[in-house]
């Protein structure tokens, strides 16, 4: 059933010259899941995530994402996920309310819906008095929050987070997660990249990549029993490392 | 002898109370872990350590010089990583290596010695330039840097910020190693699993230091039981514990959900409870606080501390 794959990827392959970022990645994400990506430093992860979310165009593969294809339907692509990334997520000189206005307006959404929906997430974080408040004043775990809720603001079918707790306090890391959480249970799929081994277990599946290669695909129970470990660090720790113990020297002359 | 002694130490920038009256000191030859997430203060700290950014109150000695009269003796005492990579990009590895060493009237083989085990793992690619390298070995490159002129203190801030779970247990076994060989570490970080790695450490939030402790005695700064729940509906049983009166405290920890009862509350009202709403699959156990356990119910603490004050 093609219904229950919001994400099919097959033979997905990705060179940057004769470097390969994706070498030949096979796997489907289930409508409504969370999926966790995880991978160490320069396994692929962003490169993945950048054909996903239309930025970018593989080498060869067939890959569809919400039902379209990667290659002819970009931009259809855009309109219909979010994405959060690491780096820049929201504008700083704005204040919150104008911010979700702006990425409600680039996402097409009427001004009557648009107030409606501001509403809700000032109430779901309950920031209501700090509608007027500049992003840029705000501590990082609270721009990470709105700014989260800003990529769900147009209710897409997915939503791609690119290490979106990173530097974040505890208290304010879980928050997050019960946002995620939230968001799944109103039926948006999430795919979602961390360097927290805790946080992979809050996932219905993980994928680990190690040098461009899905080596992992699996639920973190079943991973944890196959790989006899107790947790997904331990799992982690021993799928990433021996492969890229030696990296590639060059050739000295 | 090279121990920091940190007291009282104010920052403002503005209305902004970037460190609060901190004081902590970093044994000889200790490992220590100033342990925080982004904007609790720290690269503030550090900056005030290594001479870079003056303090507005409070002393800080290194060994027996003074980070603002000696600042000139104190940079030549000290190996500094900052958070940022600041080599330079279009310089080949052995070249910002080379460059380091002459700056400090050092050169590469005078103290290879101490860089050996770390610059080993780089030198095939000595010939590279540092802005073509992988996060993983740039980050080599950089601690290298900064022990070239055989620093008495290494001062790291975040050097392992954004670096997967594998890269990161080998950056500590590095520092572990570079400890044995006398040097005083301070490293900063947010990953609270690191803590582990130090002899002590600083729990840092909201420019106030929340505690100062070894790793192994850090769960006792919760004084009261905590337990791990799970089963097999997390959503649901993590709803209902939030919503138990008898529950304090409710954190997801990867597979288990931590909690803490109010006072006066036993284990066995909760788990009679529980039994009734026919979770499948429900264990309930005793647990010993972990750090991010402990850092959760210093931030609540904090909170609160704060809010009664206005």
């Amino acid at each position: 059933m093609t219904n229950d794959k919001i994400i099919i990827v097959k033979d997905m392959l990705k060179k940057f010259g004769d470097f390969v970022a994706n070498d030949h990645l096979n796997f489907d994400v289930h409508r409504g899941e969370i999926f966790g990506f995880l991978g160490a430093n320069g396994a692929g992860k962003t490169t993945a995530m950048k054909i996903l979310t239309g930025l970018s165009k593989p080498s060869s593969g067939e890959i569809t994402v919400a039902g379209y294809d990667v290659y002819k339907s970009g931009d259809t692509i855009k309109r219909n996920i979010g994405y959060m990334s690491q780096k820049f997520s929201l504008y700083e000189d704005l204040t919150i309310a104008e911010n979700i206005r702006l990425f409600g307006g680039i996402y097409g959404l009427s001004r009557k819906e648009i107030k409606k929906r501001s509403a809700k997430i000032l109430t779901q974080l309950g920031i209501e008095d700090m509608a007027n408040k500049l992003v840029g004043s705000l501590p990082l775990g609270w721009k990470q929050k709105i700014a989260f809720s800003v990529a769900i603001v147009h209710d897409p079918a997915i939503v791609f987070l690119d290490e979106p707790t990173s530097g974040v306090d505890p208290i304010t890391r879980r928050q997050f997660w019960d946002l995620i959480y939230d968001a799944a249970q109103r039926g948006i799929t999430i795919f979602v990249t961390t360097h927290y081994m805790d946080e992979a277990e809050y996932c219905d599946r993980v994928a680990i990549l190690v040098d461009g290669k899905m080596i992992a695909l699996d639920s973190p129970q079943q991973m944890k029993k196959a790989y006899k470990k107790q947790n997904m660090n331990d799992v982690f720790v021993e799928l990433a490392r021996g492969k890229r113990f030696f990296e590639k020297a060059p050739n000295n002359k | 002898m090279s121990e920091i002694r940190i007291e009282n130490i104010s920052k403002n920038y503005g209305k902004v109370q970037a460190v609060k009256n901190v004081s902590f000191s970093v044994k000889s030859g200790e490992l220590f872990g100033l342990i925080g997430p982004d904007g609790a203060g720290k690269s503030s700290l550090i900056r005030i350590i290594t001479s870079l950014l003056l303090p507005d109150s409070g002393n800080i000695q290194l060994g027996e010089y003074d980070v603002v009269k000696d600042y000139k003796i104190i940079r030549r005492l000290i190996g500094y990583m900052p958070g940022k990579f600041s080599l330079y990009q279009d310089l080949t590895v052995k070249e910002n290596l080379e460059f380091f060493a002459t700056v400090f009237g050092s050169s590469i083989e005078e103290n290879y010695d101490l860089i050996k085990d770390i610059y080993h793992q780089i030198e095939p690619f000595k010939n590279r330039r540092a802005g073509k390298l992988s996060g993983g070995m740039k980050q080599k490159l950089a601690l290298s840097c900064a022990l070239i002129h055989k620093p008495e203190f290494l001062i790291l801030d975040e050097p392992t910020t954004g670096v997967d779970a594998v890269s990161r247990a080998e950056f500590w076994d590095m520092l572990d190693r570079l400890k044995s060989k006398g040097i005083s570490i301070l490293a900063s970080t947010p990953y609270m699993d690191e803590a582990m790695r130090c002899d002590r450490i600083a729990l840092m939030q909201k420019g106030e230091i929340l505690g100062t402790n070894k790793p192994s005695e850090i769960s006792k700064m919760i004084q009261h039981d905590m337990f791990g729940v799970r089963a097999d509906d997390m959503y649901k049983l993590k709803q209902f514990l939030s919503k138990c009166i008898d529950v304090d405290a409710v954190n997801l920890f990867g597979q288990e959900i931590h909690i803490s009862l109010k006072t006066g509350i036993n284990e066995t009202s909760i788990r009679e409870k529980l039994a009734l709403q026919g979770f499948s699959n429900l264990e309930f156990r005793q647990i010993e606080a972990e750090i991010e356990d402990v850092f959760i119910h210093l931030m609540t603490r904090q909170a609160k501390e704060v809010k009664n004050d206005q």
